[in-house]
């Protein structure tokens, strides 16, 4: 794994918004107690771009995702977005600051419905475009709207799934970071997933940071992608052009691109 | 020809297994029993007894096989019939009794609870023949409601948010000190007098200290929130159970300021917005025209204490519908979850806690001026248990099964003393009272067996989407789902 900096990278279908990436993360060392889950790691982000994430388990993928997020923090390094340093920000100020989240696991509230979900999404934003983003979420995720006065709980794997993105969508976010949206889902849900947010991205120019593990869907996604073994970022580059790579090949798609 | 196959071949093929069915019961129900002789012969079996001034021991064998035969016999009858092998499970498909009768009875109950409530102490006064005979169930309602008050407000920290708050009575007796403290102070009587009038402090001091009581309350509240709301669960519930303890001893010890264990007495009783409940001719009675009669004032209260539980309830009600309420329950939920949405959680729990401290001082107030009389002996952690039980039982978050939950508890308790009527059956010498404790914690055992979330264990949506509101039905295809 020596190339580990390719050339620069170049986003090949999205509007560059000028050289300064959105979110920029440079050399961060995550700690669990005294296991270094992240070795210091430098992932850009642009506007208007879908950067995809991928690694195996335990590479590091959701520590990443979260310490972006201030939880937990990162004990080194810097993580700068929109030319502001978030490192030590409090979480529920980073999300204020139009980065939302759709976390591993869903996280959506059980004993809640599906609206009352949504509501708690649109917290941060205030209640102005309410009605208009639901309807947005809607057209997106008819499913929600079938099941709105329904619990969370009650909902299937893939109903969650939508939700816990529509959620993260009612603060109309500018950076939208989804972790792990295919786990345990059948490949016909994923695929209406992952076509929702490839729309979201066409459609609104929303900047997208996905986390994956189903490397062949997310890298035909994105617009770039970086790989992530043992808490290093050890290839990136366009999405098909790592998907072309043998050790990518090797390391990820070999049994079957579900 | 099926029928009567069906009808007879039970008994043939149960005919072998019954007798090893009773052989494994009996062999059971003794092995309990040998337990139970091993428990009880220490608990039982030996009784201290004065035997020429030095402690003697007196062997009861009598007392110890009986206790021992009904648990053998017990657990022999349960395992031929409960636990019986044979016997074929239930099985129900669909909702239960209870829950179909909360459906159709449901939307009525809150409105004929509410008027049960409000023509209470008429119904007691007509029942019992008399407004003085009424006393007894008017107290009683008075109680019932204090508790139902305090269940709500702990409802709001422990049902919608879901912090375990095991020092709520810290709250009751701020509130009811607040007001035992103003309302005899000195000072504040003489300077009210000056350019009010001498009896204006004591006419108004309930009135002026019942807010009072609920900020300052809440502020304790905020005071405790801040060092312990990093944590969560178990710890939370320690901390917040010495609070409460603490308070409870400063109580105790700061003999200056809170007269120490001998407590407060005489605090200005309530007032009619300023008119006194006496017999004189500036008295409520004659004020109204009305014969003077002390249960006005008793009637009173307990309408003092409805109007401040049912403003509990709709703040709660009406809370839950705004952001902040909405943060409470999804905190309970998710708190990481909660935080990523961009909610500042510690502010968030700071205001469950203080609104739900809030209205614990309010009823710490109400009990003050009702008592008259305020001594650390009445907030101690029983009472804690007392409402945490109310709520758990309740069914976190309901205020329904709160009510019913704290009528229940508290009526029940104060019914089980009234058990004369097992004399009866046990003689003369049995006490019943003794047994209310007992009757009490099987009651709590067999709701929580049968109703293991709580009597009212579904959550109520704080809103529904309608089919007209905005969104219009083409997203939606026909048969999708």
């Amino acid at each position: 794994m020596s190339d580990t900096r390719t050339a620069a990278p170049a986003p090949t279908a999205a509007p560059a918004g000028g050289a300064e990436p959105m979110l920029a993360v440079r050399g961060v060392k995550t700690f669990y107690g005294n296991i270094m889950a992240l070795k210091g790691v430098d992932v850009d982000v642009h506007r208007g771009e879908i950067v995809t994430l991928i690694g195996s388990n335990g590479a590091g993928k959701s520590t990443l995702m979260m310490t972006i997020f201030g939880q937990p923090r990162a004990r080194e390094g810097q993580i700068v977005y929109d030319g502001r340093d978030i490192t030590k920000m409090p979480t529920h100020e980073i999300a204020h600051l139009k980065i939302a989240q759709s976390p591993e696991g869903r996280r959506i509230f059980p004993r809640m419905t599906v609206f009352e979900n949504l509501q708690m999404g649109a917290s941060v934003d205030g209640f102005g475009h309410f009605d208009e983003d639901l309807l947005k979420v809607f057209d997106l995720f008819p499913r929600l709207k079938e099941r709105i006065n329904q619990r969370g709980g009650t909902l299937s794997g893939g109903e969650q799934q939508m939700l816990a993105i529509g959620r993260a969508l009612m603060s109309r976010p500018r950076l939208l970071m989804l972790d792990e949206p295919s786990l345990g889902l059948a490949p016909l849900i994923v695929k209406q997933i992952f076509d929702a947010i490839r729309e979201l991205n066409r459609a609104e120019g929303l900047t997208v940071f996905l986390v994956e593990q189903n490397a062949f869907h997310a890298l035909k996604l994105a617009h770039r992608g970086y790989v992530l073994v043992n808490g290093l970022v050890t290839m990136t580059g366009a999405g098909r052009e790592l998907l072309e790579r043998p050790e990518v090949r090797a390391a990820y798609l070999e049994g079957g691109k579900h | 020809m099926a029928v009567q196959l069906a009808e007879t071949a039970p008994p043939t093929a149960k005919a072998s297994p019954s007798s090893s069915v009773m052989a494994h019961a009996f062999k059971d129900a003794v092995i309990t029993g040998l337990i139970a002789l091993g428990l009880f012969a220490p608990l039982i079996g030996f009784e201290t007894v004065i035997i020429d001034g030095a402690l003697g021991l007196d062997y009861r064998p009598g007392t110890l096989a009986v206790m021992v035969g009904i648990i053998f016999v017990g657990r022999l009858l349960l395992n031929l019939t409960v636990w019986s092998p044979n016997r074929k499970p239930s099985v129900r498909s669909g909702p239960t009794i209870f829950d179909r009768a909360g459906t159709t009875i449901g939307p009525a109950m809150k409105p004929l609870l509410l008027a049960f409530a409000v023509g209470f102490p008429f119904i007691a006064a007509f029942a019992m023949g008399g407004m003085n005979e009424s006393r007894y169930l008017i107290d009683l309602g008075i109680l019932i409601l204090t508790y139902v008050m305090l269940g709500w407000g702990l409802n709001i920290v422990v049902g919608l948010a879901g912090l375990l708050d095991l020092g709520y009575v810290a709250f009751y007796a701020v509130g009811a000190y607040t007001y035992a403290l103003l309302a005899t102070s000195a000072p504040i009587n003489d300077f009210f007098a000056g350019f009010l009038g001498e009896t204006f402090w004591a006419n108004w001091a309930f009135w002026i200290c019942l807010p009072m009581a609920g900020v300052f309350a809440g502020l304790w509240g905020m005071m405790l929130g801040f060092p312990v709301l990093r944590l969560r669960g178990d710890y939370l519930a320690i901390v917040t159970l010495a609070f409460g303890e603490i308070i409870r001893l400063v109580l105790i010890n700061w003999v200056d300021f809170t007269g120490g264990g001998a407590g407060i007495a005489s605090i200005p009783r309530a007032t009619f917005f300023g008119v006194p409940f006496t017999a004189g001719e500036n008295g409520f009675a004659a004020l109204f025209g009305l014969q003077f009669n002390p249960m006005h004032r008793i009637i009173f209260l307990y309408f003092v204490i409805l109007a401040l539980a049912l403003i509990t309830a709709f703040a709660t009600v009406r809370l839950r519908r705004l952001p902040v309420g909405r943060a409470w329950e999804a905190l309970r939920e998710d708190e990481i979850a909660c935080r990523s949405l961009g909610i500042n959680t510690t502010n968030v729990k700071l205001s469950a806690f203080a609104t739900g401290a809030m209205f614990g001082g309010f009823a710490g107030c109400f009990f003050a001026v009702r008592a008259g009389f305020v001594s650390p002996e009445s907030f101690t952690f029983d009472i804690s248990a007392m409402i945490l039980a109310i709520v758990v039982l309740g069914g976190m978050g309901s205020q329904i099964g709160v009510a019913v939950a704290a009528a229940v508890m508290i009526g029940g308790m104060e019914m089980l003393r009234n058990l004369g009527f097992l004399n009866q059956i046990f003689g003369g010498d049995f006490d019943p009272s003794l047994y209310r404790m007992l009757i009490f914690g099987f009651a709590m055992v067999a709701i929580m067996v049968w109703k293991p979330r709580g009597l009212v264990s579904t959550r109520d949506p704080t809103i529904f989407l309608k089919e007209r509101k905005a969104v219009s039905g083409d997203h939606v295809k026909e048969g999708h789902g």
